[in-house]
């Protein structure tokens, strides 16, 4: 799917990013972005409930394309203009993190790890 | 090709932390490295960086990028590391509640950059500070 696609099924409304057509296999759920560092490969999509700077700059560290803020949370103006500089899409969903994950998954995408 | 960076990483502004490996990330692709090699490079310069911030209020990152190798050298004058064996331990952290909050203090950082990197030499002493030394390595591949 693409990061659209992830829009449309998470009824996410688009924080900033202008590229919506890039595809994504793989996602990731955290609020510990030590975990992410350390667990993460490939995914491209990361959910998180914790709004700081630090979860711009992991998905960055980590390549990732798309950061989806569960629970209508709100990306600060700080936040929104490193992601522009990193070329990350932000979106923001009314979703919980359980539902938002299990929606994905749903529609075909992956968490990466073995079953 | 030689190049040298310098960035001095401050202690006081948690948003700040990882402007530097964020750099040495845009540097790298610029100069034409390696996608893996760069997430390398970032990841372990960015748990150092991050690391600096939250135990030792601040520090200096020294980078040497060479065609087949990156060095990171992380300086910094904080209260250093009593035993860095159960440091380099996976889930040790001395991370108070507050760093926990903000997404950090799993105690995966060191062993992250042990896993990321081809060397890592840390040199610390109590009450004085911590220098962290790291390398990757383009190999083949
Ligand atoms: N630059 C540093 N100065 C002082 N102590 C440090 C430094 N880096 C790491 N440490 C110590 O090593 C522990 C483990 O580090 P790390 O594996 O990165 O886990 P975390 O940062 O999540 O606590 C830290 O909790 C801290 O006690
Ligand atoms: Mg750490």
């Amino acid at each position: 799917m693409t990061i659209a696609d992830v829009k449309t099924i998470l009824n996410a409304r688009l924080v900033c990013g202008e590229v919506l057509d890039t595809q994504v296999h793989n996602a990731c759920g955290s609020d510990m972005m030590s975990d992410v560092l350390a667990f993460v490969k490939e995914q491209s999509v990361l959910l998180s409930g914790l709004v700081n700077t630090q979860v711009v700059r992991t998905a960055d560290m980590m390549d990732m394309v798309c950061i989806v803020f569960v629970r209508g949370k709100e990306p600060t103006a700080e936040m929104i203009a490193l992601a522009q500089e990193r070329g990350i899409v932000l979106l923001t969903t009314p979703l919980r993190m359980f539902t938002a994950c299990g929606l994905l998954y749903q529609n075909g995408l992956n968490g990466g790890d073995a079953v | 090709m030689s190049i040298q960076l310098h960035y001095v990483v401050p202690g006081d502004d948690f948003t700040r932390a990882g402007e530097a490996s964020g750099a040495v990330k845009t540097t790298l692709k610029q100069l034409g490295f390696r996608p893996d090699v760069i997430r390398r490079v970032a990841i372990a310069m960015y748990e150092g960086e991050i690391n600096m911030v939250i135990h030792a209020g601040g520090g200096e990152a020294d980078v040497e990028i060479l065609p087949d190798c990156v060095t990171i050298l992380l300086t910094d004058h904080g209260p250093g590391i009593p035993d860095v064996e159960q440091a380099m331990q996976e889930g040790f952290s001395t991370a108070p509640e507050n760093v926990r909050n903000l997404g950090f203090g799993a105690g995966m950082g060191l062993p992250n950059i042990k896993k990321y990197t081809d060397t890592l030499d840390i040199e610390t002493e109590i009450g004085v500070g911590t220098r962290m030394r790291m390398t990757v390595r383009v190999t083949e591949g």
